[in-house]
């Protein structure tokens, strides 16, 4: 299936390259150099390309190019899928998953490519069996490598592939026992010049954080299930047991992992907490033009909705921006046109706007083409939707665990049209 | 080697500190310091007792192999130690990694030892060590293709392993090593099915795309007899008892039943589709689109709809999983749109998506693009052609220039806002809009003078070559339309002739040559002059074209023949273009592949078979344990390796089978057969789910009136608002009834657009508003130097047509559920008079009946307009003719004077309008009533695309078509009354239509689910013919006097 890797940095440097069969030919890469020069965005270039002996699958993930090559047919996503899975597993291995990241530890690296796939079809992909066979880094640990000489590969028998719940390994154990969820909510929204909602949905995940020692076997219920129209399941969950009660019956991986993600979509239950009038003319025969935004609270549910920004790509005849704002900062970058208005929280006594004069170039009609606006905002103590945790059970083990619970409501693709 | 170069650069920053771990680690430091000494270290590794520094040595060496690098010299050592040794170790960690190590080893030397080996893991007791043989399996293969007979033994014996770790590994070396070889499914078909949904996601997708391939092969299409599916279904719903009780061994005889017989869907393809379905909701996008191909080719029609909703969810995915789902939607689009109609907002662009997923998503839309969504799919289009990606506004008028010629009904207003585009600044967009405005001219010339000159004077200012040649062809093309003009265009472009580009030249000369042949007086000299232009050109293309053209058209002594016709020869008539989507047809390439993504067979691609003629023999699936089936469940709750998904099934098992008690009396009866009786008997209504909803309301019945009680107080709300209010707010209301809701509600979502916007009043028509919300209506326009095309007033007005019905849905939009509202008003159930101050009323509230989607569902309106309470309203006895059954209302405890109550009771007319006679009894009284339904409630509506439509259409001719003529009257002949006259007469939906002056509408009968299927022709001057097609010639014959009753007065 997956021949080989390569990762490519942003200016075009093979840093990395892995074969589960024979060695493919750094040459291969330059179809997809080729491809990446003609797309001129890197998120344009094509995810799957084909050359005369190859195809090539790429993924494009935290400034870098995880390239794999292709000899038969495949389900593209099945390659796709994997290659976010190892860019997954080196940031949870490493912190995040960078260049120098990769660099640094590159032997694990390579083991964790390693026993990830087995001639190419994907082996060992959850994150707790790879740990029991591959230790994560940790400062102590390499010192204490350097000095013995031994490696980071473990020396207990990695039992947790012969069981039956991969992804759990055996024997974990904590002093403190806690088990913390964030709900996350993020909007999506289109909204129209107006300031009437062309389009919007919720999507909404639940990170779990589970320090639990032995097998727990735990049980989430919510206040409303109905809400959760169209999820999906981390493979832990017993898909029949929410059929039949709505509840979130599953022996949970160690560690940090994403329990299930959501979407309401149904609009009527899709409060948007902010709203924005702006408006942007330009005189008919001169160089100047004017610009003006105001955002405050909509539907807010009584919550201070923080961290603010809005981001305006403005057109590219724009020059500079002369604006005066009420509250926070904002900055334009003249390379690439985007206006950056760091808002802060919203009070309702004032609200924060930002107005004053664009400069076009001069001699530069006025130009057709609209500004499109997006806004991030954050609601802390707040699912949107309406989604509430009723309980959480824990059987299976004696001790009594800490459990938490934390919601939260961003702005996700949340753009107004002018 | 070639690895080392790049790498020993990158080790240098790290190999600093890490230095001791490199010198002792052969498998990284050694390649480079190439010091083969190193090895002795590996050797003497191996040669130790200690498990784990085997284990580490083991590792080592596959990392070198990995890398390329040559393990030779270790051959001896390894097979020595490990495939000697270590394949015979007790731990079986450490026989999995030896048989690792063993196959990763590419010297042919050792393929006897590998063979050996492979088949002896292959029946190791250790699932694991199973598995890796199944790993080694391909690699084997791959070194020595000659052992492939071996091979398939070992996968023979390796696929008939009953756990869950081993199912992927060896469907996947099944599929690189004899994917050809199907026979060697038959057996573990059942097994695979149910093991599925416990595999792990990588074997997940393969065995699903493998048994999607199988099932291709095995089955009969589900959906070549769609029609007559609905009816045996129905049989099967009831008799499902006896079915079971037929067990798995006779179902032999029920599959291998010709072809032309009534399609009965395979218990093993119900299988299949049963246990694929939760896999929708896995994490893994790979899982759901496998998921999704596998519907999308094998599921009946009626059921495919599912996987719309997770595909949506992936769109939310990272880029790339959007760019593979977004390819695949595509296609299916095409060919199923309804499926995507209710999300098309989910396909609505963002300013931040990639160039490359905005235009995939443009092209979902302009796929879905239908009659009653077109207003609002403009309008959003209208948005991106401001925007500041110019690839992107270049597509995007492609795709108006698409909905343009797919729906008629926009043509105009399209052609409008494109040619408004033309004076825009950019030039880009205006070279587009013009080869767009070409295409669509192409289709109706003749009345579109006034655009073409428009375009004529464009030449003096577009640049694009494109553009110009567009426009030179279409002035060519119509040079009688514009007569004046032509000439003078000729004129103009052979001066600049010499400074075109190529493809302007060619058109130079096919616009010189119409000219010359049908004005020759003013353009003769012209010609001649851009002929002889054209002779000493660079370009040979050109020099050929002016020879050629010149040899057709200018009579000569020889070519005499030829110049004669040559007007027909350049002046025939051209067909118009066929503007259609790129992704048509291709879906012939198996959903999901990476050939189906680049459209053009990648190597080892496995053709997607055709649905075979007959059915295969399918007791080829029986396996020889009899007790199989039987066993499975109980075994499962047993089996402690698998205890996930499959032990919350055994957990669920007995309450389900206690739920559905009446319906699998016969409990001996395996499991798996019992279950695949009542999915058959599913597959009649919309989707499992609702069948299983179903069994559960039976079972819990007082729940069930609990639920109707509330809706009975709910329904002193508005009709409609009340509905949707109540499935939200009825969270305690049990799982079942909600859930059906919610596919009802999503059902009337789907058809409501059609017919209700419809409704409005066409009194807003001129709507000062127009301005702005006109498509395409720019306003920082620079007002064309040419007021173009027809009079802006008739472009205004049909766009305050198009768009008042999109003004609407704006402004409410919350998803509306206004059910179309029976003509058949309130009914009289019980006068005053007679019911001693019990008025009772009915009305047909086309809601479906929750308990029972058979049902036809009443609105009984009571009131007492007495001045005594009345006590105990309840249904009494009824008599009821056969096959005519009731599900009465909850007792009415008591009605206090002046106060009504409302209450839902469903009656199943078998699909007759005998009435039903039953007596309404309060605490002291008795009185006999009955309803008689009208033939138009009798039906509930479909959701159905054009060409299905067209497809089922063909089925029911003959004895089951009553074709009927009539004349519609003056006030009936607006596209508005005509739709709601006919919904109001019978619960139709309405089927999107090609044409403008016809109107398609498609229903199924409740009872039998029979399709009945209704199309008014619109002719001239009123003149109409009304067919309907179906089974049930009663209904037809009933409902077409009914329609033209409505219609005509």
């Amino acid at each position: 299936m997956i021949h080989s890797l390569f990762l490519i940095n942003c200016s075009g440097d093979i840093f990395l390259e892995k074969h589960w069969k024979s060695v493919v030919s750094q040459s291969v890469c330059d179809y997809f150099f080729e491809a990446q020069e003609k797309a001129a965005d890197v998120e344009n270039v094509p995810p799957v390309i084909s050359t005369p002996h190859h195809y090539l699958i790429s993924i494009y993930r935290d400034k870098l190019f995880f390239v794999s090559v292709i000899q038969t047919e495949v389900p593209p996503l099945f390659v796709i899928e994997f290659l976010h899975r190892v860019a997954d597993t080196f940031q949870d291995y490493f912190g995040e998953c960078s260049e120098a990241a990769i660099k640094d530890n590159v032997v694990i690296v390579y083991e964790l490519l390693e026993e990830m796939l087995d001639n190419g079809f994907p082996l060992a992909t959850e994150s707790n069996i790879l740990k029991e066979l591959i230790k994560p880094p940790t400062i102590l640990r390499s010192v204490v490598n350097s000095i013995t000489g031994s490696s980071n590969v473990g020396d207990t028998l990695p039992t947790g592939q012969l069981s039956n719940i991969p992804w759990r390994r055996a024997g974990v154990k904590y002093t403190n026992n806690e088990a913390y969820f964030d709900v996350v909510e993020e909007i999506d929204a289109i909204i129209d010049k107006s300031g009437s909602t062309v389009f919007a949905e919720i999507q909404g995940v639940i990170d779990a954080c589970i320090k639990l020692s032995g097998m727990p076997d735990l049980s989430l219920s919510f206040m409303n299930p109905r809400l959760l129209d169209d999820v999906s399941f981390h493979p832990c969950i017993r898909f029949k047991r929410w059929e039949s009660e709505r509840i979130l019956s599953f022996i949970p991986p160690d560690g940090n992992f994403r329990l299930i993600s959501y979407r309401v979509s149904s609009q009527n239950l899709v409060a948007i907490p902010v709203y924005v009038k702006h408006s942007i003319s330009f005189k008919e025969n001169s160089s100047c033009g004017r610009f003006d935004i105001t955002i405050g609270p909509k539907q807010n549910m009584g919550k201070t909705i923080e961290g603010i920004t809005v981001t305006v790509h403005m057109p590219k005849v724009v020059l500079n921006m002369n604006l005066t704002t009420t509250q926070g900062s904002y900055t334009f970058d003249p390379v690439t046109k985007v206006l950056t208005w760091d808002v802060g929280k919203i009070t309702p006594q004032k609200l924060p706007s930002l107005k004053g004069l664009v400069n076009l170039q001069s001699g530069a009609p006025k130009p057709e083409e609209n500004p499109s606006l997006n806004i991030q905002f954050k609601i802390q103590q707040l699912a949107i939707s309406g989604l509430k945790v009723n309980r959480l059970d824990m059987y299976g083990e004696k001790y009594k665990p800490f459990k938490g619970v934390k919601y939260v409501t961003k702005a996700g693709k949340f753009q107004v049209y002018y | 080697m070639s690895a080392a170069p790049a790498y020993s650069e990158d080790k240098g920053g790290s190999a600093g500190p890490g230095e001791p771990e490199y010198g002792h680690d052969p498998a990284s430091g050694g390649i480079f310091s190439s010091d083969y000494k190193r090895h002795d270290d590996l050797k003497e590794m191996l040669d130790t007792n200690k498990d784990s520094l085997k284990l580490e040595a083991m590792k080592r060496i596959v990392a070198m192999i990995a890398r390329g690098k040559n393990a030779s010299d270790l051959f001896p050592a390894v097979v020595k130690n490990v495939a000697c040794k270590n394949i015979e170790d007790p731990n079986q960690l450490i026989r999995a990694s030896a048989l690792r190590v063993l196959s990763s080893i590419r010297v042919p030397i050792i393929v006897p030892i590998m063979m050996l080996a492979i088949k002896e893991a292959a029946s190791d007791m250790s699932p694991y060590v199973r598995k890796t043989a199944a790993h080694a399996i391909p690699k084997l293969y791959s070194l020595d293709s000659d052992q492939k007979d071996q091979l398939i033994e070992v996968i023979e014996k390796l696929l008939a392993d009953k756990t869950t770790l081993v199912a992927g590994s060896v469907v996947m070396a099944f599929e690189e090593v004899c994917p050809e070889r199907i026979d060697l499914i038959h057996k573990n078909y059942r097994k695979l099915c149910n093991l599925l949904i416990d595999v792990e996601e990588w074997g997940q997708v393969v065995i699903i795309s493998m048994l999607t391939r199988y099932a291709r092969t095995q089955f009969l299409s589900p959906t070549q007899n769609e029609s007559l599916l609905e009816e045996n279904a129905e049989k099967a719903f009831y008799g499902s008892e006896e079915d079971e009780a037929k067990g798995a061994g006779s179902e032999e005889t029920a599959a291998a039943a010709p072809a032309r017989k009534p399609y009965i869907m395979d218990p093993d393809h119900r299988l299949l589709l049963r246990n694929t379905k939760p896999l929708l909701q896995s994490r893994s996008a790979a899982v759901v689109m496998a998921v999704a191909q596998l519907y999308f080719h094998l599921a009946p029609k009626a059921e495919v709809g599912v996987i719309a909703k997770a595909l949506v969810r992936l769109l939310r995915s990272h880029s790339e999983v959007q760019y593979v789902v977004l390819q695949n939607v595509a296609t299916m689009s095409i060919k199923r749109r309804g499926m995507f109609e209710p999300y098309l907002k989910s396909f609505y662009i963002r300013s931040t998506d990639p160039t490359q997923i905005k235009i995939l998503k443009l092209e979902v839309l302009t796929n879905l693009a239908n009659e009653t969504n077109i207003p609002t799919v403009l309008r959003e289009f209208q948005t991106y052609i401001r925007s500041m990606d110019k690839d992107f506004v270049a597509a995007t008028i492609q795709a108006i220039g698409r909905c343009a010629t797919n729906i008629g009904r926009v043509r105009d207003t399209c052609l409008n806002g494109l040619v408004q585009l033309l004076s825009n600044r950019d030039e880009l967009v205006v070279a587009e809009s013009v080869v767009v405005i070409k295409k669509l001219l192409q289709m109706q010339p003749a009345q579109h003078g006034e655009i073409i000159k428009h375009l004529a004077k464009l030449t003096d200012n577009i640049q694009v070559p494109m553009a110009r040649a567009s426009i030179l062809w279409l002035i060519g093309e119509y040079c009688e339309h514009v007569p004046r003009i032509a000439p003078d265009v000729l004129r103009k472009m052979a001066k600049s002739f010499t400074a075109e580009e190529d493809i302007v030249k060619l058109q130079v000369i096919n616009l010189a040559a119409k000219l010359y042949l049908t004005n020759s007086k003013q353009t003769k000299l012209l010609t001649q002059y851009v002929l002889s232009l054209a002779k000493y050109d660079q370009n040979y293309d050109i020099r050929d074209r002016a020879r050629f053209t010149r040899q057709l058209i200018v009579p000569s002594e020889q070519g005499g023949a030829l110049s004669r016709h040559a007007k027909k020869l350049f002046l025939a008539p051209k067909p118009a273009p066929v503007l259609e989507s790129s992704f048509k047809d291709r879906d012939h390439f198996q959903l999901g592949s990476l050939s189906h993504l680049l459209n053009a067979k990648a190597t080892g691609y496995q053709e997607l078979p055709d649905w075979p003629e007959e059915a295969p023999d399918p007791s080829v699936r029986n396996v020889e344990v009899p007790e199989w089936t039987k066993c499975s469940n109980r075994e499962k709750r047993k089996e402690k390796e698998k205890p996930f998904y499959s032990d919350s099934e055994g957990e669920s098992g007995p309450t389900e089978s206690a739920d559905s008690d009446p319906e699998s009396e016969s409990e001996s009866d395996s499991k798996s057969s019992s279950e695949s009786g009542s999915g058959e008997s599913s597959s009649e209504s919309d989707n499992e789910d609702q069948d299983e909803d179903e069994e559960k309301g039976r079972g819990s019945e007082s729940e069930q009136s609990e639920e109707d009680g509330k809706r009975k107080t709910k329904k002193k709300v508005p009709e409609g608002k009340g509905e949707a209010s109540s499935s939200d707010e009825d969270s305690d209301s049990s799982s079942s009834t909600s859930e059906s809701e919610m596919t009802s509600e999503s059902e009337e979502e789907q058809l409501e657009p059609a017919s209700w916007r419809r409704k409005t009043p066409p009194s807003s028509k001129r709507a000062p508003a127009t301005k702005e919300i006109s498509l395409l209506d720019l306003e920082d326009f620079t007002p064309p130097s040419v007021q173009p095309v027809s009079p802006p007033a008739i472009v205004s007005t049909s766009l305050a047509a198009d768009l008042e019905g999109l003004t609407l849905t704006d402004s409410t939009l919350v998803p509306s559920l206004l059910s179309p509202v029976s003509r058949v008003g309130r009914q009289e159930l019980l006068h005053r008079v007679a019911g001693e101050g019990l008025v009772v009323d009915y009305t047909f509230s086309r809601q479906p009946f929750s308990g029972d989607p058979h049902m036809v569902s009443v609105h009984i309106h009571f009131s007492n307009s007495s001045d005594t309470p009345i006590k105990g309203l309840h249904v009494g006895t009824p008599k009821l003719p056969a096959g005519i059954s009731i599900q009465e209302f909850p007792e009415i405890e008591s009605l206090a004077p002046g106060e009504s109550a409302t209450a839902v009771m469903g009656i199943n007319f078998c699909d007759s309008t005998q009435a039903a006679n039953f007596q309404l009894c309060t605490q002291t009284r008795q009185f006999y009533v009955s309803i008689q339904p009208p033939v138009g409630e009798l039906m509930a509506p479909v959701f159905m695309s054009e060409n299905e439509f067209k497809k089922e259409q063909g089925k029911l001719m003959g004895m089951n078509e009553i074709t009927e003529k009539l004349m519609l009257p003056d006030t009936c002949r607006s596209d508005h009354v005509v739709v709601q006259k006919v919904t109001a007469t019978a619960n139709l939906g309405r089927v999107p239509c090609g044409t403008s002056d016809e109107y398609r509408f498609a229903g199924r009968t409740l009872t039998s689910g029979s399709l009945v299927l209704l199309t008014l022709d619109a002719r001239q001057a009123g003149a109409a013919q009304l067919t309907v097609n179906s089974e049930k010639m009663v209904i037809g014959t009933m409902l077409v006097k009914d329609v033209i009753q409505a219609l005509t007065q």
